[in-house]
């Protein structure tokens, strides 16, 4: 699975220069994206060694389950971060999808399946106003979805009465992301799993990839080509506010509560995994499946440091380390590209 | 049907200040190759970005076909069969040539992409104009005369009756432009017809049919291909003479201490073999049209470029500058053309601005800035360079334009700059401030500071200069004292894009 559009080795005929080029730069791109995948199989070998708790399934299972909501979250973001944007107000914005849901749910105590789409739907709203905000009213998206991430904090605490909302007497809520519908695979890394796919189908399959990828390239050139850019940025950032949505869902489901006070520092984690998958931050290239590995990157590095009994103080240097390292990479290659 | 394809009449378009375009008109035939010529800003491409729906018209008509079009966007100028082509390139690096021809035509099955059917239509365009390339690649691993390819495949897919291209050439090795005048060979052929912009007056007799000059945003005339004669063209494009007695000459300038010397610079993207010398108390002109290289020239002396194999030698001693700050430190201050980016800190005070580049003077040993000295030091040039501002704690961003420049220019001095390189110094300042500017360069140079001055005004040039440097395509084509040169004359070598040369 490679989500940028060409996959076949490029070729250029009749120039001297050129099939030595392209045949360079094409293998440059296969290891940018098998490096974070060598990453992560290292991280394997050396977790496994290390600690004989670290390869067991019931441990693979726990990361897999950890990963499921910064990895929901970091799916959208991948789309805003191809068109050379960002996205801050994920973290909080998931927070205000959970207490929404609990709103539906049990203060309003309407049926399951509302209260989730309601749930999903606000985070889509979210992300059709940042889209708004950044296409129509021309904010920088730094600021906008800063102002949206606040916005969204605020909001969560005052619907929630700064309490949080329990979903116990919501019968089948918890299942959503703690049920088995495959035997021994929690719901939400199935649910993970299944947007995926879906997001690598949008990504390489659809004209919202395509324009993703093109508005990430060059996107006066892609407007002056008769794409009305704007629509489709408002597109984008709604698409990725419904991932925020779900991960609301998702989050409030494992947690059997919606806590309105959570959600800070999960759009920089969900970011770094974007990053750290090979996504470039001046637009243009990604890929889904980069965006799945870094955020198994993050949740391996977590726990096996944790199993490694090393204090949570220190995980977050080693997070932040990895994450300069990520950045990096990418700097070196934009260096590299543009010489 | 007749043959004509296209017919302009009586365009104009302002912007806030400016009247870009006056009463513009041109015809276009099947089949026809008309070339639009003029000097920088005369309105070729307002003319071009109003065509393909980029600008609308402020008056005036469009008739294609005999019938008048009315192009509100780029679209309806695509759906009309108006196709650009642009100076800068426009295509989406990270994607591959078919996904960039076909952008916003996606072929597609419900909400799918049908990639096999894009890379058809693509490879079937590519073979039909006879361009040589793989659909599939990517553009971003492709030469740039490659990617201009790209970009007439595009141009064409539309089925375009009239194709634009803005300097298609001006980043073509000959042998490519050979390809492209091939290719230009075939769409005539085929009934296409083709605007041509180019500086490249040797271009012009190769494959243009007719020549329509503008000057200064208005329609001067055109010439038919029997009469295309190089001198008249350039005639055409100056048209206005400026009175000889304002000019100085390379013999007013009897002072012959070189206080900057460069030998042999080159850079990867553009300049090659670049030598010249400056002395001191002089103003030493840079001639050329846009893309010639003079604004590379400033950058790679002061360091701001990575030049290769040049030397640079300040008052006969070899220096290396490796950056804009060993350029300051030698005591050589560049002015950029666009001063409101580059040059000063707007929302600042004038103050703050015209000490910015020598703080540490006013600095002592524990960091402190001492700024009643340095306050009234920033009196002084305000004084000396007659800046009008209501005070030194004014915002510099309420200055006139002309204001400001002088604001960039105390800075340096402010730094004790011997050499000062002017980028454009009155580019957006009015006509009465120009007169300023003007004065005091010459005051600065009789004050035995030395300056080069990179203009796209010839009148200009010629008003200030002792001696000039004119260029074309990253070399210098000649340089000229003050009382050998023309406008004419400037021009001419402003358009030698080969090799021939003369010093």
């Amino acid at each position: 699975m490679n989500a940028t559009p060409v996959t076949e080795q490029t070729r250029v005929e009749g120039g001297t220069p050129e099939p030595q080029r392209s045949a360079k730069s094409f293998l440059r791109a296969q290891i940018q994206q098998s490096l974070a995948f060598a990453t992560l199989v290292v991280l394997l070998v050396f977790f496994s060694f290390a600690s004989s708790n670290f390869f067991t399934w019931s441990n693979i299972s726990g990361i897999l389950l950890s990963t499921a909501v910064i990895g929901i979250l970091a799916l959208g973001t991948t789309f805003v971060i191809i068109t050379g944007g960002i996205d801050l107000s994920i973290g909080t914005g998931m927070t205000l999808a959970a207490v929404m849901t609990g709103i539906f749910l049990v203060n309003l105590e309407l049926p399951l399946i509302v209260g989730v789409i309601g749930g999903i739907l606000t985070g889509g709203l979210m992300g059709f106003v940042n889209g708004f905000n950044i296409a129509i009213l021309r904010l920088p998206p730094f600021i906008a979805t800063l102002a949206m991430m606040l916005i969204a904090q605020g909001l969560a605490l005052v619907i929630s009465g700064v309490r949080p909302i329990y979903f116990s007497g919501v019968s089948g809520f918890k299942d959503i992301a703690l049920g088995f519908v495959i035997p021994s695979l929690p719901n939400a890394v199935l649910i993970l799993f299944v947007l995926a796919l879906l997001a690598y189908v949008l990504l390489s399959k659809t004209l919202l990839g395509r324009y993703t990828f093109a508005i990430g390239s060059n996107e006066e050139a892609t407007r002056l080509s008769g794409v009305d850019t704007r629509k489709w940025k408002i597109v984008i950032y709604t698409v990725a506010g419904l991932f925020t949505g779900v991960a609301g869902v998702v989050i409030g489901a494992r947690l059997d509560s919606a806590q309105p006070q959570l959600g800070t520092g999960y759009e920089l984690q969900a970011i770094a995994a974007v990053i750290i998958g090979g996504t470039s931050l001046l637009g243009g290239r990604g890929s889904i499946l980069g965006t799945l590995i870094g955020a198994l990157i993050m949740s391996v590095l977590i726990n096996g440091l944790r199993i490694m009994s090393i204090q949570t103080e220190w995980q977050n240097v080693v997070i932040g380390v990895v994450i300069l390292i990520a950045v990096f990479t990418d700097a070196l290659r934009q260096r590299r590209a543009a010489s | 049907m007749s043959n004509q394809l296209l017919r302009v009449t009586g365009i104009s378009k302002s912007f806030p200040g400016v009247q870009a375009l006056k009463d513009v008109q041109f015809e276009l035939d099947r089949g026809e190759v008309l070339a639009l010529v003029g000097e920088n800003g005369a309105g070729k491409s307002s003319l071009m970005k109003i065509l393909s729906g980029i600008y609308s018209k402020d008056e005036g008509s469009i008739f294609l076909d005999g019938v008048e079009v009315n192009i509100d966007c780029p679209k309806t100028a695509q759906a009309l069969g108006i196709s650009i082509i642009h100076q800068e390139m426009n295509l989406m690096a990270h994607l591959t040539i078919a996904q960039n021809i076909f952008i916003g035509r996606e072929p597609r099955g419900g909400l799918f992409l049908r990639e096999r059917a894009l890379n058809r239509k693509a490879d079937e365009l590519l073979k039909r104009l006879g361009i040589n390339l793989d659909p599939k690649a990517l553009v971003e691993t492709l030469t740039v005369a490659k990617q201009q390819m790209v970009e007439i495949a595009k141009a064409l897919s539309f089925d375009a009756k009239v194709l634009i291209m803005d300097e298609p050439t001006s980043a073509l090795t000959d042998v490519e432009t050979e390809t492209l005048f091939r290719l230009i060979e075939d769409l005539k052929r085929a009934g296409t017809g083709i605007i041509y912009i180019s500086h490249r007056m040797d271009e012009l007799r190769r494959i243009t049919d007719r020549v329509t000059v503008l000057r200064d945003g208005e329609y001067i005339g055109t010439l038919q291909k029997e009469q295309l004669d190089i001198p008249t063209i350039i005639e055409m494009m100056v048209g206005r003479h400026i009175e000889e007695s304002a000019r100085p000459t390379a013999r007013d300038h009897a002072n012959n201490e070189v206080v900057l010397k460069v030998e042999g610079l080159n850079t990867r993207q553009l300049l090659k073999d670049i030598s010249f010398e400056l002395k001191r108390g002089e103003i030493l002109g840079f001639a050329g049209m846009m893309g010639a290289g003079r604004t590379e020239v400033a950058r790679a002396i002061i360091g701001a470029d990575l030049s290769e194999g040049g030397r640079v030698f300040i008052n006969g001693k070899p220096v290396k500058i490796k950056q804009p700050s060993d350029a300051v430190a030698h005591g050589i201050g560049y002015l950029s053309e666009d001063r409101k980016a580059y040059g000063l800190l707007l929302e600042q005070d004038v103050n703050t601005n015209v000490l910015l580049a020598s703080l540490r003077d006013y600095t002592d040993a524990l960091g402190f800035v001492h700024t009643m000295k340095g306050k009234q030091k920033s009196r002084e040039y305000v004084a000396s360079l007659r800046i009008k501002t209501p005070s030194i704690s004014a915002i510099t961003k309420n200055l006139s334009g002309g204001n400001q420049q002088k604001v960039v220019i105390a800075k340096w001095l402010a730094r004790d700059c011997d050499i000062l390189i002017f980028d454009e110094p009155t580019r957006g300042i009015d006509v009465g401030a120009k007169e300023e500017i003007y004065r005091l360069l010459n005051d600065l140079v009789a004050a035995g500071k030395s300056i080069i001055m990179i203009s796209s005004e010839l009148p200009e040039v010629l008003r200030l200069s002792h001696r000039i440097v004119v260029m074309a395509n990253g070399r210098i084509t000649a340089i000229l004292d003050n009382e050998d040169a023309d406008q004419a004359k400037i021009m001419d070598y402003a358009t030698r894009m080969g090799d021939e040369k003369e010093l």
